[in-house]
């Protein structure tokens, strides 16, 4: 029990699986407002958002840290990502639009915030089917290259956010400029900004650990 | 729509009020009475007071109406927040006496009313309107007002008068989500002459037999139910009669994604999403939306040869 208690894996599950924790909870309660299935939609959209520039920041704050371990945790977080943008196509496709094909086709077509929201969530399905470390194996080199689809990806969630909103692009402007930052930092000065950074703040433990992560550009 | 003669009872009284509505009166009487115990005085304008005299109309519906607490704390009212649920967080801080309305432009008889002067000027009625919103849901209301017309003839427009302009109050301190630039303040809307003088088009100042909440557009507010709910503008202050077409809120905001009419139209879709279905609150499955709200019968006549698309 101790050691499972001891593993941050668990600790980080237990924390992703928060907001779906919280949006039963007020359902069972009553408490979704005066319209449930657009604040499942809503809160399940911005989990998925939130999730995909939490993965996203792993690498820079493994720069900046010089912890290397953080990428352990990274598939997990991805995965989360992953699982919310399920719930909310599910949201969409089943609570939304009841199941009706030829309604969701013509809104897959015709209305550019879902389909750029739609091939997200399409585009994440590789990604996710090739998460484990077999596939890593069998695909070598060419798993990073799938795997940066991830930034595409990130795109196109913001967008889909700043299309849908009638007037007020403040939040969906904040999930862009936090992207843009995430991925300024893997821009070749953003990386040399994160290693000045830590060995302005660090210098122990740059010295310690700086030369052994090589610079990878994910 | 179903037009039934009026009589003696009204709809909100045929439905037992639902619990929550119970506790918040009670909860409301309760703070009365210590208000009441500390100033010696009864709030008479505020939110939740029945109002009296309200008489039943022929305008009635078979839907089941939203209820209460849906229809007070599900609100797009961006002077409060652009959150649903901003308006009724925030719009405590609205304050609606002292509040006149400016009735100017191109009438006969300009003036300035008291809002206490305004609400007596004709007999109130209540009448269970759908409204739809442009996002793509719907709730069913029962209103309390009167026609817009009855102010407009007491205004004597003149020949020039083709339009008129509703503005609702501008004061960031009353209304903190004018701290906010999301839309250019003071809010604008605008009717056609012969739209504002509908008899569907009521003045309205309470919801469920009660004051108006300020969440809901208190003290005073426009309902044109025939078209999305932006253009019922909330919280009016002014009421001028122009020659040229107004340049409301929306129009100037995002030109090409809402236009003057705005009319209710299934076929007419918003540039980035359907208008052809709605969700009406509490129901699990989106509903046809009805062309004009379901009230083609009563204006369709308005827009005779009109190119619904063209002028959306």
């Amino acid at each position: 029990m101790g050691a499972v208690l001891r593993n941050p894996k668990v600790w980080i599950a237990l924390a992703c699986l928060l907001p779906l924790l919280r949006l039963i909870g007020l359902g069972v309660s009553g408490g979704l407002g005066a319209n449930p299935i657009e604040f499942i939609t809503r809160s399940t959209g911005t989990w998925t958002l939130v999730g995909l520039l939490v993965t996203l920041s792993v690498t820079p704050l493994r720069r900046l840290t010089g912890r290397a371990d953080l990428i352990r945790y990274r598939r997990m977080l991805g995965l989360f990502a992953f699982f919310y943008a399920c719930l909310h196509f599910v949201t969409y496709v089943w609570l939304d639009q009841f199941f009706e094909p030829a309604a969701i086709a013509k809104d897959i077509v015709k209305r550019p915030f879902i389909t750029v929201g739609f091939s997200a969530f399409v585009l994440l399905i590789p990604l996710a089917a090739t998460s484990n470390y077999a596939m890593m194996r069998r695909l070598g080199r060419r798993w990073q290259q799938l795997h940066r689809l991830v930034y595409p990806i990130a795109l196109l969630g913001v967008i889909h956010y700043l299309w849908l909103v009638k007037k007020d692009m403040t939040e969906p402007l904040i999930y862009g400029a936090v992207l843009a930052l995430l991925l300024a930092m893997r821009l070749p000065w953003g990386v040399a900004l994160l290693q000045a950074a830590r060995s302005r703040f660090a210098p122990v433990r740059s010295c310690v650990r700086g030369r052994d992560a090589p610079a990878r550009t994910n | 729509m179903l037009i039934r003669h009026p009589d003696d009872i009204l709809p909100s009284e045929i439905t037992p009020p639902d619990i929550y509505r119970e506790r918040r009166r009670f909860m409301q009487g309760m703070g009365a009475l210590a208000a009441g115990a500390v100033l010696g005085a009864a709030p008479d304008a505020e939110a939740g007071v029945k109002l009296d005299g309200v008489r039943a109309s022929a305008y009635r519906l078979d839907d089941d109406k939203t209820p209460y607490k849906d229809v007070t704390t599900y609100n797009n009212f961006y002077e409060f927040g652009t959150g649903k649920g901003d308006p009724a967080k925030n719009a405590g801080s609205l304050k609606t006496r002292p509040w006149t309305v400016t009735i100017e432009g191109e009438v006969g008889h300009p003036k300035v009313y008291d809002i206490d002067t305004l609400l007596k000027l004709a007999p109130l009625e209540e009448r269970v309107y759908r409204m739809r919103c442009v996002e793509g849901w719907s709730m069913v209301i029962p209103w309390v007002g009167f026609p817009l017309s009855e102010l407009i003839r007491r205004a004597a427009p003149t020949g020039n008068a083709k339009y008129v302009e509703f503005v609702t109050l501008n004061d960031p301190r009353r209304m903190p989500g004018q701290r906010s630039r999301v839309l250019d303040w003071p809010y604008v809307e605008g009717l056609r002459m012969d739209e504002a003088m509908h008899p569907l088009t009521l003045l309205t100042v309470g919801l469920y037999g009660e004051v108006l909440p300020n969440q809901n557009g208190a003290p005073i507010r426009l309902v044109v139910p025939w078209k999305y709910g932006f253009k019922s503008a909330k919280s009016i202050v002014k009421i001028r009669f122009v020659e040229k077409q107004p340049l409301t809120a929306w129009m100037a905001a995002l030109p090409q994604e809402y236009g003057f009419y705005s009319n209710v139209n299934p076929q007419v879709d918003h540039p980035r999403w359907s208008q052809a279905r709605e969700r009406r609150i509490g129901e699990f499955r989106k509903r046809d939306t009805l062309m004009f709200n379901g009230y083609g019968a009563q204006v369709a006549e308005l827009y005779r040869g009109m190119d619904l698309k063209r002028f959306f």
